[in-house]
C-alpha cells in the first residue's frame, strides 16, 4: 500500500483523508491486509463461498402499499431541503 | 472501405407493481417530491429491503415470454457507487444468477424479413431517485420517489446491424411487456429506457471494433437518430486514422447532439458483492407454471392468429398484432363491420396517421371501434366512396357525431340514382364535344382509358357523390351506343 | 434495588416492594452521581423514563402487566429510538433522531420496559474497547484505567455499575461476548437471525446480532424472551416458533457433553484465564456433565477471514452516510465529490474508515477472489468445523477473550493486536451460531470470562447451563469496587 494505492481507495470510498495521516493509513491498512493475507493458506478447492450463516431461502413479500408520506419527518433530518428536495451541491453527469 | 454497424442494447423496463421492489411505498407516478420515498427508499439507518412478490412475478411472465429459462435461485448483489439519486451508495442488482437467463425475441423488418436477436439474460433491479437540475442557489434537488421502483434490466446479445434492427428490437421488447401487462410503456414517463451499445467493423469481418456506450434514450426516434450518428462518427474517426475509446455517451434528442460522458479508464469500480440483507430467492415449477397459467396472448401468437383468422398479410399482422390496444380496436372493429381487410387498411391509414399526428394513444382514440365499424359499413354498402369516407373519418375526428349522422347532415349519400345520373352524363357528354369526338375518332383499345376525362367533369356535376361504379356502367353503356 | 436482578425487580414491582417510579428515579439519580466516572451512557432519556414507570406502575396495579412491566433497562446506542438522538457512538449521527423504532425497542416497549437511555458504544459497533466512541472511552467499573471492552462497552459498564439493571447490546465479532467477560457480567449473543435487526443500525449485516447483557444467565433469559421475535420487516429474522427460554434453566446437566476445543487454549492466552476457565469447566463435570478435547481446526483462520467479510460489508452499509440526507454534513461543500469526502472524512473517526477502506479493497477489481470469496469459503470450513463439533457434543466451552481487561491506550494504535483481541469469539459470529459469556473468576481482581458455544437455535441449553453454574459458583454474585 503506497501512497497512490491509498489516494485511490479513499476516492473510491470517498472519504477525505488528509496529507498528513496518509503514511499512517497505509501503514495500518497494510498491517491488516498482511493478517487477512493468512487467508491464502488455506485450501479451498471446491468449497462453495458462504454469505449467510442459515441455509435460508428469502420471503417474498405481497405488493401493497404499507408506508404513507412522512416527507416532513425524514426532511427534518436533512441538512439541506427545500421544496420538498434534497438539496446538494450542483450534479454534473 | 465497408462498414458493418453492431449494436446491442441493455433495456430499462419499470414493472407496474403497485409498491417499490424492497418497501411497501407507492410507486404512482407524478407524487410531490419525496412523497412516496420511505424509510428504507430513503436508506435510514438501521432499514432492511424485503423484495416483492409482484416484481419477481412479472419478471418470470417476461422471461417465459421470450421462450428463457427462469432463475430458479437467483441471488440480488450490492452495486458500490455514490451518487445523490442513490440513497443506499449501492443499487441492488442480480448479476452472477439473474431471474431470467439465456432467451430470445423475434423481430420482422420491412422488407418481410425476420431476425432473432439472442437475450443474454435479463435480471431484476431497483430505479434511482431523480436529480432535478433547476438551480436552487447553485444546487441540485433530489427527488427520490422513484428510488426503489422495480426494473428488469434486459441485456441483449450484439446480434443487431443496423439501427432499423435496433428499433425493430426495441418496438417488439416494448410491445411484448405492455402485452403482457408488466410495463404501462410510457416511455416519455421513463417506463422504458434504452442504453446502445454500438461499434463498426470491416464487413466481412469477425473480431468487434471498440464499442461505446449511450446511455438512457427514451424513444425510438431518439435512438434511431443516435445509432447514426455515433455511427458516421465512428466511421469517420477510423477513416481519418484515429481509433475510437470504450466510453460512455449521453444524447440529447432534441439538439441531436451527443457527448463523451466519462471514458473507460474513469469507469466505476463497482465493487459487486451478495447483499447480506438478503437471501437467495427460490422460485419453484409450481410458481413458474402457476405464473404460465396467467400469461395473456403475446403478439407473435396474435400475429399468427391475425393471419390465419383474418387472412392479412404478415406485415399487417405483425403491425395490428404488436401491442395489444391496437390489436383490441382492429379486433372489435372486425367483429362490429365484418370486414377484416377494410378494419386493418383503416386502422392502419387513417386511425394510426391521425394519432401520430397528434401524438395520442389509441385508447383515447375520438374515433372508436364503432364509430369506425359504422363508417366502413356505408363503405360497404357503397352509401359513400372511399373518397368521401376519408373526410367522413375527419370529420368524426373532429367529434361531429358517427358516420350516418355526417352523411346525413351533408348530404354526402352517394349518388345511386339511375336515372339521375344519366341525366347529369347526358349532360356532360353534350357539353364536351371535342372530347366526344376524340374519343369517337380513338383506337379501340385506349377508349377504356380515354373515358375516364368524362369523370372529372360527372364528379365535379355530383359534387363527388356519384357512386363511380355505377357511372362508369352508364358512361360506357352511351358512349359505345353512339359509335 | 439496584442490587436486585431483573428476575426480583419483577417480583418486587408485582410485590408493591417499590414502585416502578421509585425504581426508575433511583436509577437515574444514580446515572446522574455516579456515570462522569464511567461515561456509559451517551443519552439519559429522563423524561421518557418517569413517564414510562408512571404508566407501568398504573398498569401494575391493573393487575394488567405485560412481562418486563416497570423494569428499566438501558439501549445500546445502535438501536434506533424513536425520537431520541442515536448516534451509534458516531459524529456522523451526532444529530440523528430517528422517527421510528427499532423492533427490539419497540418489544421491550409493549413488553412495558423502562428506557432509561441510550448507552455508548465502540463507533458503528466497530472495536473491542470502547475507545472509538466520539462520545469519549467508556471505563471498565472494575478498574477504571482498564476498557470495558467492546463495542458494547457502554451496555456492559452500565450493568456491571448497577447502572441499569440490565441492557440490549449487538455482537458483531464478540461485542456482547467480551464486555462481558472483562466487566463480569452474562453476555448472550443469539443465533443468528433470532433478534430482529430492524432499526439496529448496520455493520455488517450477515454477523451482527442483537443480545442482552446481564447479570445473570436467568435475566439473560427473561431479556431474550421479549428480545427475540420473528419479524417480516428482516429478511434474515428466522420464523421460528418462540420459546420460553426460561423454561429449561432448572434442567440437570447430567450427561451434558461438553466439548473444549484444544485452539482455544493456544500461547495467546494469558496463563491466569486459562486456569480460571478450565476451573470453570471443572465445575460444569461435578455438575455431571461429560468433558471431552475436541478440535476447530480452522479456528486461526476466523479473525482474518471476518476482516475481509466485516470490513467488506460495512464498506457498503456505510455509504448511505453520505451527508445527503440526514447525519454530519462537512461545512461548505465545493462540489458533490467535496460533499462526500470531507462529510465521510470528517464525520467517520479513524477505525471506521480504516474498516471501510479495507473493505473497499477486498471487493475492488482484481482482488475479489483473492480476499473476499476466498473468506467466504473459508467461512464455510468454519461453519463445518461446528457442525462436525456438535455431532459429538452438546455445548463447546473455553475462554471468552485472551485476557482481562486491558488499560486504555495499551492496544488502540495496534489494529491488528486489537483484532486478535476476539479470536474466541469471532468464529461464533462466522457460523452464526448463539454464544454466551458468564463470569468465572478474577485476575488481578478483573473479572474473566467463560464462553459457551451451543448449536444453531440452543440458546435455551446454554442458558440452562450458564444458570446450573451460577446456582452452585458465586463469580456472577461479585460487583465491581466502589459502585456504591
Amino acid at each position: 500500500m503506497d501512497r497512490s494505492d491509498i489516494a485511490k481507495l479513499a476516492e473510491l470510498a470517498r472519504i477525505e483523508i488528509a496529507d498528513s495521516t496518509v503514511d499512517e493509513v497505509a501503514k495500518s491498512i497494510t498491517d491488516v491486509l498482511t493478517l487477512v493475507d493468512q487467508l491464502q493458506a488455506a485450501d479451498t478447492d471446491g468449497i462453495a463461498p458462504m454469505a449467510h450463516p442459515l441455509d435460508a431461502t428469502q420471503r417474498l413479500r405481497a405488493d401493497v402499499v404499507t408506508e404513507s408520506n412522512r416527507r416532513e419527518d425524514f426532511q427534518a433530518l436533512a441538512p439541506a431541503a427545500e421544496q420538498g428536495l434534497y438539496l446538494v451541491p450542483k450534479v454534473i453527469d | 472501405m465497408e462498414w458493418e454497424t453492431v449494436i446491442g442494447l441493455e433495456v430499462h423496463v419499470q414493472l407496474a407493481t403497485t409498491t417499490k421492489i424492497f418497501s411497501g411505498a407507492s410507486t404512482a407516478f407524478g407524487a410531490e417530491p419525496n412523497t412516496q420515498a420511505c424509510a428504507i427508499d430513503l436508506a435510514m439507518p438501521g432499514t432492511l429491503p424485503v423484495p416483492n412478490e409482484q416484481a419477481f412475478r412479472y419478471a418470470v411472465m417476461f422471461g417465459l415470454a421470450i421462450d428463457a429459462e427462469i432463475g430458479k435461485r437467483s441471488v440480488f448483489e450490492r452495486k458500490n457507487y455514490f451518487y445523490p439519486d442513490l440513497p443506499k451508495g449501492y443499487q441492488t442488482t442480480q448479476l452472477e444468477s439473474p431471474i431470467v437467463g439465456p432467451g430470445h425475441v423475434e423481430i420482422q423488418l420491412a422488407d418481410g424479413s425476420t431476425k432473432s436477436i439472442r437475450i443474454h439474460h435479463a435480471h431484476l433491479e431497483e430505479d434511482a431517485g431523480k436529480s432535478l437540475h433547476e438551480d436552487f442557489h447553485g444546487m441540485s434537488g433530489i427527488d427520490l420517489n422513484r428510488a426503489g421502483t422495480p426494473l428488469i434490466e434486459i441485456v441483449s446479445e450484439p446480434d443487431m446491424r443496423s439501427a432499423e434492427e435496433a428499433v425493430a428490437f426495441a418496438r417488439k421488447l416494448h410491445s411484448i411487456v405492455t402485452s403482457l401487462g408488466i410495463c404501462d410503456g410510457e416511455m416519455s414517463q421513463g417506463s422504458m429506457r434504452f442504453d446502445v451499445n454500438i461499434s463498426v467493423r470491416p464487413k466481412g469481418t469477425e473480431e468487434f471494433g471498440t464499442r461505446t456506450e449511450t446511455k438512457n434514450l427514451n424513444s425510438f426516434k431518439f435512438m434511431e437518430d443516435c445509432i447514426a450518428l455515433e455511427v458516421e462518427r465512428q466511421i469517420d474517426l477510423i477513416e481519418d486514422g484515429g481509433s475510437v475509446i470504450q466510453e460512455t455517451r449521453l444524447y440529447n434528442g432534441d439538439t441531436k447532439v451527443a457527448r463523451s460522458m466519462r471514458s473507460k479508464e474513469e469507469a466505476n469500480d463497482y465493487r459487486y458483492f451478495p447483499c447480506p440483507d438478503l437471501l437467495p430467492v427460490e422460485i419453484d415449477d409450481e410458481f413458474i407454471e402457476a405464473v404460465r397459467q396467467t400469461l395473456p396472448e403475446l403478439p407473435d401468437a396474435r400475429q399468427q392468429r391475425f393471419v390465419e383468422q383474418y387472412k392479412l398479410s404478415e406485415y399487417d399482422a405483425g403491425i395490428l398484432a404488436a401491442d395489444s390496444a391496437t390489436a383490441h380496436y382492429f379486433e372489435s372493429t372486425t367483429e362490429k363491420c365484418g370486414d377484416a381487410k377494410l378494419a386493418a387498411n383503416w386502422v392502419m391509414g387513417e386511425v394510426s396517421a391521425h394519432l401520430n399526428a397528434e401524438e395520442k394513444d389509441i385508447t383515447s382514440s375520438p374515433v372508436n371501434t364503432d364509430m369506425l365499424a359504422g363508417l366502413i359499413a356505408r363503405i360497404k354498402d357503397n352509401t359513400i366512396s372511399n373518397k368521401i369516407a376519408k373526410q367522413v373519418f375527419e370529420d368524426m375526428w373532429q367529434g361531429e357525431g358517427d358516420a350516418d349522422a355526417i352523411i346525413e347532415a351533408k348530404g354526402l349519400k352517394q349518388m345511386s340514382d339511375t336515372g339521375e345520373l344519366e341525366k347529369i352524363v347526358d349532360e356532360v357528354i353534350a357539353a364536351n364535344q371535342a372530347m366526344l369526338e376524340d374519343w369517337l375518332a380513338s383506337e379501340p383499345d385506349k377508349r377504356k382509358k380515354k373515358m375516364g376525362g368524362f369523370m372529372g367533369p360527372i364528379m365535379k356535376a355530383t359534387k363527388g357523390q356519384a357512386n363511380p361504379g355505377l357511372v362508369n356502367q352508364i358512361l360506357a353503356k352511351k358512349l359505345n351506343s353512339m359509335l | 434495588m439496584h442490587n436486585l436482578t431483573i428476575a426480583e425487580l419483577i417480583q418486587g414491582l408485582r410485590n408493591k416492594d417499590f414502585s416502578s417510579v421509585e425504581l426508575t428515579r433511583h436509577y437515574l439519580d444514580r446515572i446522574a452521581r455516579l456515570d462522569s466516572r464511567y461515561n456509559s451512557y451517551i443519552t439519559v432519556t429522563e423524561d421518557i423514563a418517569m413517564a414510562q414507570a408512571k404508566e407501568a406502575d398504573e398498569r401494575l396495579a391493573l393487575g394488567d402487566a405485560p412481562a418486563l412491566c416497570g423494569v428499566p433497562i438501558a439501549h445500546k446506542d445502535i438501536f434506533c429510538t424513536n425520537g431520541v438522538r442515536t448516534s451509534c457512538g458516531s459524529k456522523m449521527l451526532d444529530n440523528f433522531i430517528p422517527p421510528y423504532d427499532a423492533t427490539v425497542v419497540e418489544n421491550y416497549r409493549k413488553a412495558g420496559a423502562v428506557m432509561l437511555g441510550k448507552v455508548n458504544m465502540d463507533e458503528f459497533a466497530m472495536g473491542s474497547s470502547n475507545e472509538s466512541s466520539f462520545y469519549g472511552p467508556v471505563k471498565n467499573p472494575w478498574n477504571t484505567n482498564c476498557v470495558p471492552g467492546g463495542s458494547s462497552g457502554g451496555s456492559a459498564a452500565a450493568v456491571a455499575a448497577h447502572l441499569a439493571p440490565a441492557s440490549t447490546a449487538t455482537d458483531t465479532g464478540g461485542s456482547i461476548r467480551q464486555p462481558a467477560s472483562l466487566c463480569g457480567l452474562t453476555g448472550l449473543k443469539p443465533t443468528y437471525g433470532r433478534v430482529s435487526r430492524w432499526g439496529m443500525i448496520a455493520f455488517a449485516s450477515s454477523l451482527d446480532q442483537g443480545g442482552p447483557l446481564t447479570r445473570t444467565a436467568e435475566d439473560a433469559a427473561i431479556m431474550l424472551n421479549t428480545m427475540a421475535s420473528f419479524d417480516a420487516k428482516d429478511s434474515t429474522c428466522v420464523d421460528q416458533p418462540l420459546e420460553d427460554y426460561t423454561a429449561g434453566l432448572n434442567n440437570s446437566l447430567q450427561g451434558l457433553r461438553i466439548g473444549v476445543p484444544k485452539e482455544y487454549f493456544g500461547e495467546g492466552l494469558e496463563a491466569q484465564t486459562g486456569e480460571r476457565v478450565q476451573a470453570a469447566i471443572k465445575e460444569f463435570e461435578k455438575l455431571g456433565a461429560e468433558i471431552k478435547e475436541i478440535s476447530l481446526p480452522h479456528t486461526d483462520l476466523s479473525v482474518p477471514a471476518y476482516y475481509v467479510i466485516a470490513p467488506a460489508e460495512c464498506s457498503a452499509n456505510l455509504s448511505r452516510f453520505d451527508g445527503v440526507r440526514y447525519g454530519y454534513r462537512c461545512e461548505d461543500p465545493k462540489d458533490l465529490n467535496d460533499l462526500y469526502k470531507r462529510s465521510r472524512g470528517e464525520g467517520f473517526g479513524e477505525e471506521v474508515k480504516r474498516r471501510i477502506l479495507v473493505g473497499s479493497y477486498a471487493l475492488s477489481a482484481g482482488y475479489y477472489d483473492a480476499y473476499y470469496r476466498k473468506a467466504q469459503q473459508v467461512r464455510r470450513l468454519i461453519k463445518q468445523d461446528f457442525v462436525d463439533a456438535f455431532n459429538e457434543v452438546d455445548v463447546i466451552m473455553g475462554p471468552t477473550a485472551t485476557s482481562p481487561a486491558f488499560e486504555f491506550g495499551a492496544k488502540s494504535s495496534d489494529p491488528v493486536a486489537m483484532y486478535l483481541e476476539d479470536i474466541y469469539t469471532i468464529a461464533t459470529n462466522l457460523a452464526g451460531l448463539p454464544g454466551v459469556s458468564i463470569p468465572c473468576g478474577l485476575v488481578d481482581n478483573k473479572p474473566v470470562g467463560l464462553q459457551l458455544i451451543g448449536n444453531f437455535f440452543a440458546e435455551g441449553k446454554l442458558l440452562n447451563a450458564a444458570h446450573q453454574f451460577q446456582q452452585v459458583t458465586d463469580h456472577h454474585k461479585q460487583t465491581a469496587p466502589d459502585i456504591d
